[in-house]
């Protein structure tokens, strides 16, 4: 195997190898048309495209893009464009537009006296944010987020892995019942994974106090054990898309690989650590920074479980900490504020992320 | 799109865990598989045996797995309770009105990104793959405003235009590797038989990614149909437009739960999830090796 570790993880056949069937010679010099349809379309230069649908300056056959390299792809003139365009206007409307929107407010004064129309929104600068940033509140609830975060990733993470190499263990009924029970918790939604987890640790008529001979402790009033019930239920929603994507993965590790190194006296820790896990290594990082995301961003289950943001705030998350401010106090510029800060966060991630795939020489 | 390719693989690997793993270690394997099954559905059986059991047993401080008299008492308070059907049809409307709609906008788009070269095409893709991660909850604000100024505060709208967007990003990027999967040999060979493209793309394109567009809907699916956020910040004096989320929270006040409707309705809204996801399963597993591989 190279070192491109998976291929034909899925049943599509193989994906990324694929594009050799297209590969080499006249195509990539053929102005604009596609590979081979020229027998249909080939003449008339903007007959191309004509018959789909609108009027389309088919085919420019000067158009850069399409480069000599030895790409299979066809050059569709603006063909890709129309197909794009509904994309990009949904989300060119409805997410560009709010981002910026919301870095707009972040700057303003806005209150509830601004969105009634009372008064004029007036620009502050900085000064959401120099009031943001002098609030230790804001600090604890960031510190509180990344802890929390970090924790949901790495016990997702590990609890993912760990069943997902026990699904490559087993035989078919085990591995179906296990398969079955995560997908269970995968598919339910957060608000009602919250309450049933709620019940399940409630103080009086909760079973797990009863097993675990707690009596009636209540997990929602101290600050750690709320934040550590919560991470409970997102663990067990959340393990389910690990599992089931490394799962995929390792299926598709060639086998010989994983006997050599069983031959070799490898015990199985070491295959993991030595031969799975590098194998793996594009997997785990989607997986990673996909929980990573997910969990940076965990406002329904907080929100629900510890009744808004824990007593006193004290389960306050960013997520629910900018929308207790902008929706409940009306501070909609400082909510902004906050969300800004979410998103560069975030928007940091990703770069990481991004570095990461493009180090693996992925061709996007 | 039948599961060619894996089948050997899976082979082996079945074949390298019987030979390696010794006897009693692989029961254990096993037996710990069944238990961590167990442990992971107990939450699940807890709702809906809540669900069924009747007020007495839920409220009691000795919480037994089992009932011997189940009611449907529960379901019926959920049912009586205003409009709970109306809500129950609100967020089927928005998930699948925004599965079937970013469906087509995502399978277009990875059409244009997959099969074609063109110039910012690397550049959309990052563009798509950052948009991915925007904090959805981060918008809340503008997008308040925004349909405010939409006039779609208080309507369903409110909830599936934002939706669809969201959901675009990831389903595009999950598409691609469905579309790639398509030999283009077969492109080739339509072309040759004097098929336009647009009759490429919905007579034979679209038929042979459509299992793909199932296994992505799941996500949209999901986010459209647990949404929270925008159903609480959107949909405020409204209450005919709201939808499951909302309904169930009218049970659950935090100093007073009514367990028995808390369950029931969570029961309600879980299982068409939870339907969905056993039909599209198989696809689900092989669209995020595929999804996440390339």
């Amino acid at each position: 195997m190279t070192n491109r570790p998976l291929p034909g993880a899925a049943p599509p056949p193989g994906p990324s190898a694929q594009p050799a069937s297209r590969e080499g010679g006249p195509d990539g010099a053929q102005p604009g048309v596609a590979a081979p349809p020229a027998p249909r379309q080939g003449g008339s230069g903007p007959a191309k495209g004509a018959s789909p649908a609108p009027v389309r300056t088919a085919a420019r056959p000067g158009r850069r893009g399409g480069g000599g390299r030895k790409s299979p792809l066809a050059r569709g003139g603006w063909t890709p464009w129309l197909y794009l365009a509904p994309a990009l206007v949904v989300i060119g409307g409805l997410l560009v537009y709010p981002v910026y929107q919301l870095g707009l407010i972040s700057f303003l004064e806005y209150t509830q006296a601004q969105v009634s129309g009372g008064e004029p929104a007036t620009f502050q600068g900085f000064g959401n944010y120099a009031t943001l940033f002098g609030d230790p509140q804001f600090w604890q609830v960031l510190l509180a987020t990344v802890l929390f975060a970090g924790a949901c990733v790495v016990s997702t993470l590990a609890v993912g892995c760990a069943l997902a190499v026990l699904l490559t263990r087993v035989r078919a009924v085990p591995r179906l019942a296990l398969m079955m029970a995560a997908l269970g918790a995968w598919a339910t939604p957060a608000v009602t994974g919250s309450t049933v987890w709620l019940l399940l640790f409630d103080p009086d008529f909760g079973p797990v106090n009863r097993i675990l001979g707690l009596g009636d402790h209540s997990w929602t009033y101290g600050r750690y054990s709320a934040f550590a019930l919560v991470l409970l239920e997102v663990v067990w929603c959340s393990f389910p898309f690990v599992m089931v994507t490394v799962y995929a993965g390792i299926r598709a590790v060639p086998a010989e690989v994983l006997e050599a190194a069983s031959l070799d006296g490898a015990s199985q820790w070491r295959i993991w650590r030595s031969v799975l896990a590098p194998m793996l290594r594009p997997i785990l990082v989607v997986v990673t920074i996909q929980s990573v995301i997910w969990d940076f961003k965990v406002f329904t289950q907080i929100y629900v479980m510890t009744g808004g943001g824990g007593i006193a705030g004290q389960n306050l998350v960013l997520n629910v900490y900018a929308y207790q401010k902008a929706f409940a106090s009306s501070q909609y510029s400082l909510g902004s504020a906050i969300g800004v800060v979410m998103l560069l966060i975030l928007l940091a991630v990703t770069l990481v992320y991004l570095r990461l795939i493009r180090r693996q020489g992925e061709e996007l | 799109m039948s599961s060619a390719s894996p089948v050997k693989t899976e082979g082996f690997v079945r074949d390298f865990a019987r030979r390696s793993v010794q006897r009693p270690w692989r029961l254990a394997a096993e037996a710990s598989a069944l238990l961590i099954a167990a442990v992971v559905a107990f939450p699940l059986y807890w709702m809906v045996l809540s669900a069924f059991k009747p007020a007495g047993e839920i409220e009691s401080t000795e919480p037994r797995p089992w009932t011997l008299d189940p009611t449907v008492d529960s379901f019926r308070r959920v049912f009586g309770q205003q409009e709970f059907g109306r809500y129950f049809l609100n967020s089927l409307i928005v998930a699948v009105t925004v599965v079937a709609v970013s469906a087509l906008i995502a399978f277009l788009a990875a059409t244009a990104v997959t099969r074609f070269r063109f110039r910012f095409r690397t550049t959309l893709l990052i563009m798509f793959l950052i948009a991915q991660m925007v904090p959805v909850e981060a918008l809340t604000i503008p997008l308040f405003f925004q349909m405010r100024d939409l006039g779609q505060l208080n309507t369903l709208g409110a909830l599936i235009l934002p939706h669809i967007a969201f959901s675009l990003p990831f389903a595009i990027w999950m598409l691609r590797g469905f579309v790639k999967a398509v030999p283009e040999a077969l492109e080739e060979a339509a072309y040759i038989d004097g098929a336009s493209r647009t009759r490429f793309l919905w007579q034979i394109l679209f038929p042979l990614v459509f299992p793909g567009l199932v296994a992505t809907s799941v996500f949209s699916f999901i986010s459209a149909w647990n949404d929270f956020l925008f159903a609480k910040s959107f949909i405020i004096s409204d209450t005919s437009q709201s939808t499951l989320p909302m309904a169930l929270l009218v049970f659950y006040k935090p100093d007073d739960p009514d367990w028995g409707g808390v369950m029931a309705a969570s029961t309600v809204m879980t299982i068409p999830v939870l339907i969905f996801f056993v039909l599209v399963q198989r696809r689900l597993v092989s669209g995020l090796g595929g999804a996440v591989k390339d």
